[in-house]
């Protein structure tokens, strides 16, 4: 399989003026990148110091727009330590291991249409990979390692403490993550952002509940994969990983100036990134209706280049405003609790509901009686899943194995 | 639903612009009334220094933050009233707690600790309040210094300290257990039962005492105000 055949781009004849417009893509998806966590960092402040009644930064620049780039610059001029016992090679790669996934991941995502760049037609997306839903576990794996390295290196207990909760939790979740996702690929039969974004492209308001992956597949999938690409995050309320309160700032203890900053850049592009994708499986990516009237002139640069990005940026906007309301709204759960939802519910229910999925499309697909097929299949999941609790030790049981 | 009670709440929030937030350094808010910020050295109205002298604060500090030195006052031109002054009087404020048992000590109410608490000092030689910053200017006010931030007004409201472990011979106070602001910008009533058997008294003659205007204002009416 050619790698770049997926992405019309890379498809034909290959020449200067294509590098060029892959340059200017990489340049303008890592400053929208960038940029993008800043105002984030900002909006987030403010709109979760609206919930409760205050008034966030207010200083730096106007409506403290410019906070967070001034927190970064005073961060980059501060002075960085390292502890004694640390592994210093370990210590200075972790935090770049934790903020290149977020960029890499973002790769992937399309942010737009089809258009035409200097008589290039390419999609507004850095790379059309073929296996691109693939590409996203794997840089979300990879950026486990960020926080895991971040604390073992440290040479100290409480980072070290903080790192192992971390690991555990991620790859708790990761399972989650791959196996909700894996109800749209399912739906959509490819892993290729770009005709997943295909396949839900607008055909009239029907498009949302008929086409856009999340509501095809009755939600199941789209709040697991939100619930743990919240985890992946560590957005709270699943921000264990750092608990303040218990672990001293966790896997970041030791860390300081743009080392430290780097980390939290990397969290919060990750929510960016994570709500990009999720916009992206389950909720139509760029899909939306033309804005421009198509009596008037432009509109086919309107339409074509402005309305798709347009929507797609309303989507993300409005599920990072979604992540800010429940970083205000929700306490920290406890890490037993976090374990044992992931273990016991979500798990179980991600993969009985790929079993429920995959007979309805075999059914599909086979012209079979769908409500049958689908039906039998619920009831089997319904009764597995029924026997796993009945199997789960109860709250406070003593299992002879485990003492 | 707890869970569902949370977001319904904070949602409900937003956007109501009840703010809770004090602009800081542009508005601020009013300091409680017993409030320990930085010391001043009082004198007399007319101009003499209360200081004696008698270390008796240094000696009490906890911080040992306090160093005073006394001398004989000048027989031509005396410095405070008695037979000796306070001849160096430093606090170094890298090492005061602010809390306030230099005051107590004090058997002159010479040292007194006014609200102001807001230095920052870009030396260590800054942080060391020596008599010439200490002592009160010709008008009873603290004197302010370059790295503090606070403006004209604010030493207003100054901290209380109950005449009562100095009592000032007012004749109107005898016999009675009164706050007062150290500076002498004013007055403030009595706490509710520190008036003891007089509270009694004035509440059987139906006078306005001080435990009823103190009861849900708590310590926020005050410096000379009745209302």
């Amino acid at each position: 399989m050619n790698l770049l055949a997926a992405d019309a781009l890379t498809s034909g004849h290959f020449d200067w003026g294509v590098l060029g417009v892959i340059g200017l893509k990489v340049l303008v998806a890592f400053a929208l990148l960038l940029v993008s966590v800043m105002l984030y960092i900002w909006g987030m402040r403010k709109w979760i110091a609206d919930m409760q009644n205050r008034i966030g930064p207010a200083k730096a620049g106007p409506f403290g727009i410019l906070q967070t780039l001034a927190d970064g610059i005073k961060l980059f001029f501060k002075e960085q330590t390292i502890p004694d016992t640390a592994h210093r090679g370990v210590f200075k790669l972790a935090p770049y291991l934790s903020i290149l996934p977020a960029f890499l991941m973002f790769c992937v995502v399309p942010i737009g249409g089809q258009v035409s760049i200097f008589g290039h037609f390419t999609r507004l997306q850095v790379a059309d990979l073929p296996f691109g839903a693939m590409w996203v576990l794997a840089c979300s794996g990879i950026g486990v390692y960020g926080v895991m390295l971040a604390g073992w290196s440290s040479g100290s207990k409480y980072p070290l403490l903080g790192s192992v909760r971390a690991s555990a939790q991620m790859l708790s979740y990761e399972a989650a993550f791959g196996l909700g996702m894996l109800g749209a690929l399912i739906h959509a039969g490819t892993l290729s952002t770009g005709e997943i974004v295909d396949l839900q492209a607008w055909q009239g308001p029907s498009s949302i509940y008929r086409h856009w992956n999340a509501f095809p597949t009755v939600l199941v999938p789209f709040v697991i994969f939100v619930i743990a690409a919240l985890a992946e995050t560590n957005h709270p309320p699943f921000d264990l990983v750092e608990a303040e309160q218990e672990l001293v700032g966790g896997f970041v203890t030791e860390y300081s100036g743009i080392r430290f900053a780097i980390f939290f850049l990397a969290e919060f592009m990750n929510v960016i990134t994570m709500s990009a994708i999720t916009v992206t499986l389950f909720l139509g990516g760029p899909s939306g209706p033309a804005i421009w009237p198509s009596q008037l002139g432009a509109a086919g640069v309107v339409n074509v280049w402005l309305a798709p990005i347009f929507w797609f940026a309303i989507k993300v906007i409005a599920l990072t405003y979604g992540t800010v309301w429940l970083r205000a709204a929700t306490p920290r759960i406890r890490y037993d609790a976090l374990m044992a939802f992931c273990w016991k519910y979500l798990i179980e229910l991600a993969i009985l509901w790929i079993v429920v999925l995959t007979a309805r499309e075999l059914a599909v697909d086979n012209s079979w009686n769908v409500f049958l097929v689908t039906g039998s299949a619920i009831a089997v999941s319904g009764a597995l899943y029924g026997l796993l609790m009945l199997m789960m030790p109860k709250p406070g049981e003593i299992v002879e194995e485990f003492r | 639903m707890g869970l569902a009670r949370g977001f319904r709440m904070v949602i409900g929030q937003t956007g109501r612009r009840n703010r809770v937030t004090t602009q800081y350094p542009d508005e601020k808010r009013p300091k409680p009334p017993r409030m320990h910020g930085r010391h001043v050295l009082n004198r007399y109205e007319d101009g003499m220094e209360k200081c004696i002298g008698c270390e008796l604060c240094a000696g009490v500090c906890p911080a040992k933050c306090i160093y005073v030195r006394g001398a004989d006052n000048p027989t031509d031109a005396p410095v405070s009233p008695g037979e000796r002054y306070g001849f160096v009087y430093e606090i170094n404020y890298l090492r005061c707690i602010h809390c306030d048992l230099c005051v107590e000590a004090c058997p002159t109410e010479a040292i007194t600790e006014t609200k102001l608490f807001e230095f920052s000092f870009t030396n260590r030689d800054d942080a060391i309040y020596t008599k010439t910053e200490l002592v009160v200017d010709d008008d009873g006010r603290a004197r302010r210094q370059p790295w503090e931030l606070w403006l004209g007004g604010e030493d207003d409201d100054t901290s209380e300290w109950m005449r009562a472990t100095s009592p000032s011979g007012r004749a109107d106070q005898e016999d009675k257990v009164h706050w007062s602001t150290e500076l002498g910008f004013g007055t403030r009533e009595p706490e509710e039962g520190q008036l003891g058997d007089l509270e009694i008294d004035d509440a059987a003659a139906g006078l306005p005492s001080a435990a009823t205007h103190t009861d849900d204002h708590g310590n926020d009416h005050g410096h000379g105000g009745h209302h």
